[in-house]
């Protein structure tokens, strides 16, 4: 090992951390869920990593072939694709119902309305 | 059939949900609802009774024998946990159908009972399940679901503490990931057992310790612990009263079990609270949940943002019990787990009563309520005396534990604190009942009855449950300490 490492997981926490930022530090709402998706990519990268293995393929039983990667980290990260793709579903249609309600979807601007009412 | 318990458990709600929105008449949605929420009860009970008699059930999903397949694993702590969401959905089924007719419009009453069903089986899946993935699974289908329910609530705000939850939950949820990605990392299994087992062989590697920050943390935002709470007010303010009542007696107590199974079973004592400081992070945090969200409570003027600041205080109890890490204090917390699901659940019902009436949970419209609506103002005060730690309540024994585990730990300065802060209790609730029994009703107050029995017969099973079991505690406190020994490993 290299001292700065498998260069994935530098990419991995790159991305946390920039979509962690957004989600904190911007007002738009889509942006936020841009953000939070870019938080939730960073985790399947992280995951398809380390079931990676140097120089191994798919799990399929083949001649002349030793070495497989460990497939049951790409399979959990399906089903985290899935969640993911749910929650920004559910996220994208409140804002269409909150854009409906305030005529904003600016996290300022709703609060400012909230606060007069 | 019998053997099959476990995995009905969770199947029956999944059925349920897709049934309830294709009968899409609403009585009968609410029927299918009924339905599985009773059964849901009468599994959760016999899987209990299956537990105290013949100790732990291990049921192996579709056959595939663990640690590779997905084996739902029940002992002590999560049959208890089990039978308290249950309990608590099979209670607030029947009042929902009047109280959703008054709130909702009657086109999305389904897609309540949808949401709802889906909730539940979520929450039980989360409770039941021996798998680490298949918890985050389970996890995200209940948050996905309340975010639906919450945003159902009338007020447009109510879209709003919808969005911020689901931004917030799914961070949490993320985080959960990460912990559990780097868990399997270092040991190559998902099943918690297994995983209990290679974690204790091995010294704390560093991607170990990563792991149980990420996980904690994670874990903390889903139960709302102070600082990490910004969440609940909102959701619990603007959602429609009975998911108020729902999400607030079981949400944040699934939350709080899942801390539970990973600190004591999937870590150990010694890692959880030897080589990582734990104990002393939760007890400062619990102590300020215990302080500041009470005193944030007193100045409340929306009675559902207050009994949701409550809420989060007394989480603090159940965290503070969890930092003491012996018997008492680990009983105590599991304890209160199931006596503030019954107070919660029980003064969320209450004020559901009074907003079906009078369309305002607003403390300055309460003048005089206890004598315009006596049953649900008696039921609202009980519950409070509940919250505070009355004696012949179910709050008592939860703090009685507490105070014992406090002293066994040696910290008696954590047993005052608690006394200390049940007297904020006592202000907030005293605030409520001033107004409602002292101060006459405006002259211009409409004639009101009481709350239709479909709607007070739930609230007083809960409050009623919650006397009964501040006296007979063989059930409570029986089950809790053998959940603790579980836990802590000793004794069994």
């Amino acid at each position: 090992m290299t001292a700065v490492g498998l260069y994935n997981y530098w990419i991995v926490i790159f991305l946390m951390m920039a979509g962690f930022y957004i989600v904190i530090a911007h007002d738009n709402l889509v942006k936020k869920i841009v953000g939070l998706n870019v938080f939730q990519a960073s985790v399947f990268l992280l995951y398809i990593t380390f079931g990676k293995i140097d120089g191994g393929t798919a799990p399929i039983i083949a001649d002349g072939i030793t070495i497989y990667s460990n497939p049951l980290p790409h399979v959990l990260i399906l089903t985290a694709i899935v969640v993911g793709v749910a929650t920004t579903a559910l996220g994208l249609a409140l804002i269409v119902r909150i854009n409906e309600a305030y005529g904003t979807i600016e996290e300022d601007e709703i609060n400012a309305q909230d606060g007069e009412s | 059939m019998i053997e099959h318990l476990p995995a009905l458990q969770v199947v029956i709600p999944l059925i349920c949900a897709p049934l309830c929105m294709l009968v899409r008449y609403r009585d009968w949605s609410w029927i299918v609802a009924l339905f599985g929420s009773w059964a849901c009860l009468v599994i959760s009970w016999l899987l209990l009774q299956q537990v105290m008699d013949a100790g732990v059930i291990s049921y192996h999903m579709g056959n595939w024998a663990p640690p590779l397949g997905i084996e739902y694993r029940i002992d002590f702590v999560n049959a208890f946990v089990l039978l308290i969401v249950s309990a608590i959905g099979a209670v607030v089924t029947p009042y929902a159908r009047e109280s959703v007719r008054a709130e909702f419009g009657t086109n999305r009453i389904y897609m309540f009972y949808t949401a709802y069903m889906l909730c539940l089986c979520g929450l039980l899946g989360v409770t039941i399940t021996g798998d680490a993935f298949n918890l985050f699974v389970f996890l995200e289908i209940s948050s996905l679901s309340s975010y639906v329910l919450i945003a159902m609530g009338k007020d447009r705000r109510a879209l709003t503490a919808s969005y911020q939850y689901l931004v917030l939950g799914t961070i949490g949820a993320t985080f959960i990931v990460i912990g559990i990605g780097l868990l399997y990392a270092e040991t190559g299994t998902l099943n918690m057992a297994d995983l209990a087992k290679r974690l204790a062989d091995e010294p704390v590697s560093r991607t170990v310790g990563a792991a149980f920050g990420f996980l904690v943390v994670g874990i903390s935002l889903k139960l709302a612990l102070f600082p990490l709470h910004l969440w609940l007010p909102n959701a619990y303010t603007y959602a429609p009263s009975v998911v108020s009542a729902f999400l607030a007696a079981t949400a944040t107590k699934v939350a709080v079990y899942v801390l539970l199974r990973f600190l004591f079973t999937i870590f150990n004592v010694k890692l959880s609270f030897g080589v990582m400081p734990l104990d002393t992070i939760l007890l400062v945090l619990a102590v300020i949940a215990m302080f500041a969200a009470s005193a944030v409570a007193i100045f409340q003027t929306n009675l559902k943002r207050m009994l949701a600041y409550s809420s989060i205080a007394q989480i603090g109890y159940m965290v503070l019990g969890i930092s003491f890490a012996n018997i008492n204090g680990l009983a105590s917390g599991i304890i209160h787990l199931f006596n503030h699901a019954l107070i919660k659940g029980g003064m969320f019902l209450a004020l559901g009563c009074i907003f079906y009436r009078i369309a305002s949970v607003n403390i300055n419209d309460m003048a005089g309520m206890g004598r315009r609506m006596p049953w649900t103002m008696g039921a609202f005060v009980i519950g409070g005396l509940g919250l505070i730690g009355v004696p012949l309540t179910v709050g008592f024994i939860s703090k009685w534990y507490l105070v014992l585990g406090a002293l066994e730990r040696g910290w008696w300065f954590a047993a005052a604190l608690v006394l200390l802060s049940s007297l904020l209790a006592v202000v907030y609730i005293w605030r409520v009942v001033e107004v409602a029994y002292l101060k006459p009703a405006p002259d211009d107050a409409p004639n009101i009855e009481d709350a239709p029995p479909a709607m007070l017969i739930p609230t007083w099973i809960l409050i009623g449950a919650s006397v009964y079991y501040g006296i007979n505690t063989d059930l409570t406190v029986g089950v809790a300490k053998q959940a603790a020994q579980q836990l802590l490993g000793v004794g069994l």
